[in-house]
């Protein structure tokens, strides 16, 4: 006797929501195990990383901060990975708009905010299309995997901030570290939105969910890239043309990393410093998996991608686990969602003897 | 109002927590509830393991725990990015309770600056950077002490006339250490020329190695460095080369020719700031200490170095210790020959806190 | 510029390349048979803990084979962690690209809580394969004056190249890899053959990951891989899938490398010290680009690479 997997006729709901609801659950569980084991107490770890964030009203700023930049990448990410076309160098596209966006607030350091901050919005989003690109060139006119060149490219873009704020672009009033100068208020945003606890990022990300869910549902545009995913000849034969939906994505997903770069650097941090890649593009590529590449999914995925974060902080100075393990739920989670997958387009059958059932091609 | 309950209540918890948990500890039976204990908070930059900047706090605040034992409790969060996320790791600990808090890292400055306006009764100490408050201080270690005890040695030692330095970023500290380590050299030998190379990171082992093999293949035979790892002792280990250890004592790493190392002894600057806290003394310093206080301590001299050289490296230490003794004192020349520091007159601290200029002598 | 100094030269340019020539040769197996695992960085820190623990622990009882179990303990270590993904990407048909990127971060993650109770201790390097008097002789260094790890490196690129164009197993590997669907129907076990492609992928990243451990620094400390995992990836793009060019540009990343802190300390800074580090991606981006453009079939590069396969389907 032995399992056997059968191709779903259609794709099922039901395990497409049920899937990652239980990847949750059970990486909460494996932790608490692992934890116990590790001689911490296991359920007081995994309650202060997944539930404090969400129960104690003084972190919910500090998660929705995390997950606007999460959501907006992974927004940006998830018509690609539809049309299977991986951009997994939004970290990069993520840097390059916010100093694009910089270099614009240095280059008009009086222009007043009406002026200034949709300028710098609109030059990240540039930076992060030009950076995107890129591979965009690569793959329609030389055939070049845009997995690796999108991934190579994230490195070249770590060693252009460190060139930029190490050098032409290094604050003079800043005891000669690695940085650029502050933005003036005229160039910054506000950390929330006065009176709330919502982060202006938060509010883009909302709008966002809403623009790529018509997108993806509604569109022929959002039709057309799922075809070339699902059946890339019959997105020809459909009059689809690949490389378009090559650039479209790419650009789309590079706009988005971009939008969140500068963002993130006008409402939160007000300058550009060494620290400021923190991986939000790799992450935001769980989030987009663990959404199931849907924009409602994903919002839901970058909040709880935002609360391990947090949670794993809190978890931190309460229960003293060490940081590492916060990257391990997030690995472990992906691993149970990607794990998952199988079950909504497969159906498990219990299949009775015939051992060698599955490999009855293999050579005698 | 809800909000605080939640919070004494995940408090009191974990306290009754950790204090079960802690199975080694004898002091379980002991009233440990008698008093509640002053909470103590830190922020890293790393993890506690990398035996470098931040295993050096790390260690500092065990020694708080040590010396000041059931009056202070001391919790840390690890790994915490330079960026915006290290202001909700901050207010975390501010609303956990503690009640100082140490910013150990330099990318850390406005965010301690803001989120100490929002508790004014919580004091913060930032570590290596400049902006103050009525709650925030800063404090540092005059590292280039040490290294100008290690130029005195290494201008004795050398034997070709080259040292070698193995940097890091150019940030202040760093200058300032190449500086004082030529300086103090060229006071025992005119001629010394020192080697620089920077590596552009704090700690990645294989590119330390190679870069003392390369100043050691160019001529220097003694080497000091200013990054994390112990990559460069163990090459000069195998090279019998000279060598001093970063941040503290490496001598397993290189048991033959560590001549010294500088320890970063976080300990009593952590340990006099608690007390100060305790007894109501704590009011916000610019701290900048040394060997006269204790943060800057050399580790034991090495049985290869002779008789008059380590009477000249103790000489110098006791100099720094009685005031009588300061590299920084002119004549002091750039890299192009222009007189930076006229002749007697000695460098005041707010223009060492910002150099940018390496000494005649730096080759780099 | 004396016979002395080149050595010297040559001894960092081999210290550079070892690990990333190791871990990429692994990487360039499996992607040879299809199948892309971004995992590498994780994979070689999980090795590097892996090997230090054992050699830290088996110190007292095996003495000088210590260090040999810690290597091959590190290759299992490496192996295991790619079967992590082997399953999930083979067995159930994963994401490639998202169970690489996982797998990475599961190890980055995993090798720092494991190696947290051995920061701060110290080993034997494992740096000589042959006796002192050869190794540490001024000219017979050259040849006899590295870590076993090093020979072993250039063993099995050497040996991949040969597996993959001179021998049968090697053929039906890229076969898998250039066309998963006619491999199945002409009756090879495509699955079986990427898994034992994973694993040796696997083994070798460990490994790898274990000469930073036990031959640069016999330490361990967190995170000391310091991505060249990521600069392995770039490598088998550079090489566009050939074992020869692999070992030719590892050599040439190393002396990229090994120049840029060259130039540096003998005061040649004519270009920012970025431009050098960014110099391995731009180009690997380059030739991949150069060699797609020039011939689709030339880059080598499989057809099949990232593409899932299930074949119950």
């Amino acid at each position: 006797m032995r399992i056997r997997f059968e191709k779903r006729l259609a794709p099922s709901r039901f395990m497409l929501v049920a899937t990652p609801v239980a990847s949750v659950v059970l990486t909460m569980l494996l932790g608490a195990i692992i934890f116990q084991l590790l001689g911490f107490d296991g359920p007081d770890a995994i309650w202060q990383t997944f539930v404090t964030p969400i129960v104690a009203p003084y972190k919910w700023q500090d998660v929705l901060t995390k997950a606007a930049p999460l959501i907006i990448i992974a927004l940006g990410l998830l018509l690609g990975n539809q049309a299977k076309i991986w951009n997994i160098g939004a970290e990069g596209q993520y840097v390059i708009g916010a100093l694009t966006g910089a270099g614009l607030a240095f280059a008009m350091p009086g222009a007043p905010a009406f002026v200034a901050i949709p300028v710098m919005i609109a030059g990240g989003i540039f930076g992060g299309m030009v950076w995107a690109g890129m591979p965009a060139v690569l793959r329609t006119r030389f055939h070049v995997s845009e997995v690796l060149s999108t991934l190579m490219l994230v490195y070249v873009a770590m060693q252009v901030l460190n060139y930029l704020i190490g050098g032409p672009w290094k604050d003079p009033n800043g005891h000669n570290f690695p940085q650029t100068p502050p933005f003036t208020a005229a160039q910054t945003l506000p950390h929330v939105i006065p009176g709330t606890v919502i982060p202006p990022g938060f509010l883009v990300a909302i709008a966002l969910t809403l623009v790529f869910w018509v997108l993806t549902a509604r569109s022929v545009y959002g039709f057309s890239v799922r075809t070339v995913g699902v059946a890339p000849s019959a997105a020809r034969y459909g009059g689809f043309d690949a490389s378009r939906t090559v650039w479209s994505t790419l650009m789309i997903s590079g706009g988005m990393a971009g939008l969140a770069g500068i963002l993130e650097s006008m409402s939160q941090l007000g300058q550009i410093n060494l620290g400021f890649p923190s991986g939000y593009g790799f992450t935001a590529i769980i989030v987009s998996f663990l959404g199931r590449l849907h924009p409602l999914g994903v919002f839901l995925a970058g909040l709880i991608l935002a609360v391990t974060y947090v949670g794993g902080q809190v978890a931190q100075t309460v229960v003293h686990v060490p940081e590492a393990t916060a990257g391990i739920f997030q690995a472990t989670m992906l691993f149970f969602i990607l794990a998952s997958d199988i079950l909504v387009r497969y159906r498990l059958r219990l299949v009775r003897g015939a051992r060698r059932a599955a490999a009855a091609g293999a050579p005698a | 109002m809800r909000k605080e309950n939640d919070m004494s209540l995940v408090s009191r918890r974990n306290f009754m927590k950790t204090a079960a948990a802690g199975l080694a500890a004898p002091a379980l039976g002991r009233a440990a509830f008698a008093a509640e204990p002053v909470k103590i908070g830190y922020i890293y930059l790393g993890p506690i393991g990398d035996f470098g900047w931040t295993w050096a706090h790390n260690k500092g605040r065990l020694a708080l725990d040590a010396a000041l034992k059931g009056q202070v409790k001391t919790s840390y969060v690890e790994n915490v990015k330079e960026d915006a996320s290290a202001i909700p790791i901050l207010k975390d600990l501010a609303q956990q309770g503690n009640k100082l808090i140490f910013t150990t890292s330099y990318g850390y400055m406005d965010q301690t600056i803001e989120v100490a306006k929002l508790f004014p009764d919580v004091k913060f100490e930032h570590c290596t950077g400049y902006k103050r408050a009525d709650n925030v201080g800063t404090y540092n270690s005059r590292f280039h002490q040490g290294r100008a005890v290690e130029g005195t040695i290494a201008g004795l030692m050398s034997k070709t006339g080259t040292i070698g330095y193995l940097g890091s970023y150019k940030v202040p500290e760093v200058v300032l250490g190449v500086n004082a380590f030529t300086l103090a050299a060229q006071a025992q030998n005119p001629k010394i020329k020192t080697k620089l190379v920077m590596i552009d990171s704090w700690f990645d082992p294989a590119k330390e190695a190679a870069a003392v093999q390369t100043l050691i293949n160019l001529g220097c035979d003694v080497i000091a460095q200013h990054t994390d790892s112990p990559a460069g002792l163990q090459v000069c280990e195998q090279r019998k080369a000279w060598c001093f250890g970063q941040g503290a004592d490496m001598k397993k790493f290189a048991p033959k020719t560590q001549l010294t190392a500088i320890e970063d002894i976080w300990g009593p600057y952590y340990i006099s700031r608690a007390k100060a806290l305790l007894d109501g003394s704590w009011k916000p310093d610019d701290a900048w200490w040394g060997f006269k206080e204790g943060t800057v301590v050399m580790s034991p001299f090495s049985s290869a170095m002779p008789e008059n050289v380590k009477a000249a490296a103790d000489k110098v230490i006791a100099g720094w210790k009685d005031g009588s003794y300061d590299v920084f004192t002119g004549e002091i020349r750039d890299q192009t020959g222009a007189v930076k520091v006229p002749k007697g007159v000695r460098m005041e601290d707010k223009d060492l806190a910002v150099i940018d200029w390496y000494v005649q002598g730096v080759q780099s | 510029m004396t016979l002395e100094f080149l050595i010297d030269a040559l001894v960092t340019v081999i210290g550079v390349t070892t690990p990333i020539l190791l871990a990429a040769t692994g990487e360039l197996v499996v992607e040879k048979s299809g199948v892309l695992n971004l995992g590498v960085e994780g994979m070689m820190l999980i090795g590097a803990v892996t090997g230090f623990a054992v050699t830290l622990t088996c110190g007292d009882s095996l003495g000088d084979f210590a260090p040999w179990f810690g290597v091959i303990a590190a290759g299992v270590a490496g192996a295991a962690s790619s079967m992590l993904f082997a399953v999930l990407v083979l067995t159930l048909g994963s994401n490639q690209v998202a169970t690489g990127l996982a797998l990475a971060i599961f190890g980055i993650g995993l090798s720092s809580l494991v190696g947290a109770s051995y920061v701060g201790m110290v080993i034997a390097p494992f740096n000589q394969a042959f006796p002192a008097w050869l190794a540490e002789d001024p000219i017979g260094r050259v040849a006899f004056g590295h870590s076993p790890l090093v020979y072993f490196a250039l063993i099995m690129v050497i040996a991949a190249g040969w597996f993959l164009n001179r021998t049968r197993a090697g053929l039906i590997l890229r076969a898998v890899g250039e066309n998963d669907i006619s491999a199945h129907s002409i009756g090879y076990p495509v699955l079986a053959i990427r898994y034992a492609a994973i694993a040796f992928g696997g083994a070798m990243a460990g490994i790898g990951g274990s000469y930073f451990s036990m031959v640069i620094t016999p330490m361990w400390a967190e995170q000391m891989t310091a991505g060249r995992g990521w600069i392995a990836l770039a490598l088998v793009v550079f090489s566009s899938w050939r074992p020869g060019r692999l070992l030719v540009g590892a050599y040439f990343f190393g002396i990229l490398m090994t120049l840029e802190l060259y130039a540096k300390a003998s005061g040649f800074s004519c270009l920012p010290s970025q431009f050098w580090a960014a110099m391995p991606y731009i180009m690997a981006v380059a030739v991949l680009a150069v060699m797609s453009a020039r011939d689709v079939a030339g880059s080598e590069a499989p057809a099949c690479l990232g593409r899932p396969f299930m074949p119950n389907s």
